[in-house]
């Protein structure tokens, strides 16, 4: 089965950029049985991104009061994500939400996990800071390798 | 009332996030011996200033820097920003650059009322919290709103360059056009939407609209032909026809101390109504074919004055981008253009953006004319729907939730967005 990893956030705000930049480097090792996409958010593209395939895996920065590049693996499957990723604006939809229009809409792919990277800055225009830098590489090669 | 001494106390409903509308939002209501005596619109986030950063900038960044002020109606503040400079330089543009940017609105138009009918209003009328919650007892218009809403991303992605603040447009025509076999490409996937919208527009007038009607003033952009889009003049139901360039002339906009949006007037008669309503009454003889079936089928008159049934206006516009898209994908070409001028129609009102030229062709002075005041004026509106609310949720013994909720509704009636609208009057 092939596994969709969708890289999700914005790469002009900081460590937002850590999904989209996840899946840019994979995008260069990708495999048989791996194939990566950016996603910029939005309801919609995040729908259909995580839809139409058996197996995704997204990454996406979080704001969960962790330590910064810290990594979190969530069983999105089994139940609903963390706040930590639900849109923090009235200006957007979440990969949450994403994910549970999916659900209730019987969409949800029988694998979706979600990998979440603990961001410290998300100031417009800023670089990755360098624990999600770090954090970047280890998830690129866990699942290059993996 | 006080059961013990019989005073009326007058009584605020604060109504402190508008869900389901992108920006923030807040409404107070006072109540005074059980009727509604005040309504403020609150919109809290601070001006963006683009009047002043646009300053200075070359010609060539107008367009794609107006368009950040939304991101559900980027095309129309583009579009707008690069009609004000090729109306600056005296340009006009070619008929295909006119019919291909027309295009690419039609999927902004489809994008936008996809998302506000299906997500973001029918919840209120379904009695549920949130587009989310619908969607499990509604699964099948749900997915035919997202696909609509995927189809309008297509065709901005192909003509834009990219479904959300495209990068395609320039003043005097297009960085790149879309070859003439990618446009006709598209042609079954419009043909699509045109099944989706009229699906949903079967949905929809299905829903119980409360009674209400008002007098509106409306205002809206009137084409020399067809349904108003991207050009034309400001008209009104009370005989007004103006050029946009005398806009100043008509509509007043001041500062309200209890929000960041300016309030706008047309003058001799106060607040108006913009959006699919005022848009319908002034270009509804406009519309032929399958865009008029579907008014038929919907029930709207030539006039529509409830402001719960524009939704049904809305899902009819639907009908209409898709089978204008479709006409113009079949007959689609790549196009080289330079020209044109004016004001353009965002799905929400007419947009107004003003650029002044400097000698070196950088723009000296620039308004992100977001005139989307009149609803903001359109307090009376909310004002007698929640008085109406009141009375017979009080008859009803509700809780103010219950008293909330259709005011509520009501700001979401006409417009999906309120960030955009926040700015200075410019000097």
């Amino acid at each position: 089965v092939t596994t969709r990893v969708i890289g999700v956030g914005n790469r002009d705000r900081g460590d937002d950029a850590a999904g989209p930049e996840v899946a840019r480097r994979l995008a260069h090792r990708a495999t048989r049985d791996l194939s990566a996409i950016e996603c910029d958010g939005g309801l919609g593209p995040t729908f259909d991104a995580i839809t139409g395939v058996g197996s995704v895996l997204v990454v996406d920065a979080m704001s969960s009061g962790a330590a910064p590049g810290t990594v979190r693996r969530f069983d999105a499957a089994a139940g609903p994500l963390p706040v930590a990723f639900a849109a923090h604006s009235t200006h957007g939809f979440g990969v949450a939400e994403a994910v549970e229009l999916a659900r209730v809409l019987g969409r949800l792919p029988d694998r979706i996990e979600v990998i979440g990277i603990e961001g410290a800055c998300w100031d417009a225009g800023a670089p990755l800071s360098p624990p999600v830098e770090a954090a970047i590489a280890r998830v690129v090669d866990e699942l290059a390798g993996g | 009332m006080n059961p013990v001494t019989g005073e009326h106390r007058p009584r605020t409903i604060h109504v402190p996030v508008l869900a389901r509308v992108e920006g923030e939002g807040e409404i107070d209501l006072r109540v005074r011996k059980g009727v509604l005596a005040e309504v403020k619109l609150r919109i809290p986030e601070p001006p963006r200033l683009f009047e002043a950063f646009l300053r200075g900038r070359s010609h060539l960044e107008l367009p794609d820097l107006t368009a950040r002020i939304c991101g559900i109606c980027p095309v129309a503040y583009q579009m707008s920003s690069a009609r004000a400079a090729e109306r600056a330089f005296g340009i006009t543009v070619s008929e295909p650059v006119r019919q291909l940017r027309r295009l690419l609105y039609c999927g902004e138009w489809l994008e936008s009322h996809a998302l506000h009918v299906v997500m973001l209003h029918a919840p209120d009328f379904l009695g549920y919290p949130s587009g989310l919650h619908m969607a499990k007892d509604h699964p099948r218009p749900v997915l035919d709103g997202l696909e609509l809403k995927k189809i309008g991303n297509e065709l901005m992605t192909l003509i834009g360059g990219r479904e959300i603040h495209p990068v395609s447009l320039k003043v005097g025509g297009f960085w790149r056009t879309p070859t003439t076999r990618e446009v006709r490409s598209l042609a079954p996937r419009l043909e699509r939407a045109g099944e989706l919208a009229l699906g949903l527009l079967r949905w929809v007038k299905e829903f119980h609209f409360p009674e209400l009607e008002r007098d509106y003033v409306f205002v809206s952009l009137r084409d020399e032909t067809g349904y108003p889009l991207d050009a034309g003049r400001i008209v009104s139901n009370h005989g007004h026809s103006v050029d946009p360039m005398e806009w100043d002339r008509v509509f007043t906009e001041e500062h309200v101390r209890h929000s960041n949006a300016l309030h706008a007037v047309l003058a001799g008669h106060g607040p108006y109504l913009t959006g699919p309503l005022a848009r319908y009454a002034l270009n509804s003889d406009r519309l032929t074919g399958p865009a008029r079936d579907a008014a038929h089928e919907a029930g709207l008159g030539a006039v529509e004055r409830n402001p719960f049934r524009s939704i049904l206006v809305r899902a009819v516009e639907m009908v209409w981008a898709a089978r204008g898209a479709v006409r113009r994908g079949h007959a689609g070409r790549g196009c080289r253009g330079r020209r044109d001028r004016g004001p353009t129609r965002s799905p929400v009102a007419p947009l107004r953006v003003r650029h002044r030229r400097s000698g070196e062709g950088g723009a000296h002075r620039a308004a992100d004319g977001a005139e989307l005041a009149h609803d903001r004026g359109g307090s009376p509106r909310l004002r007698r729907g929640a008085s109406r609310t009141r009375r017979r949720d009080a008859a009803r013994g509700m809780r103010a939730d219950g008293a909330q909720s259709r005011p509520v509704h009501l700001v979401r009636d006409p417009l999906p967005a309120l960030a955009c609208h926040p700015r200075v009057r410019p000097r």
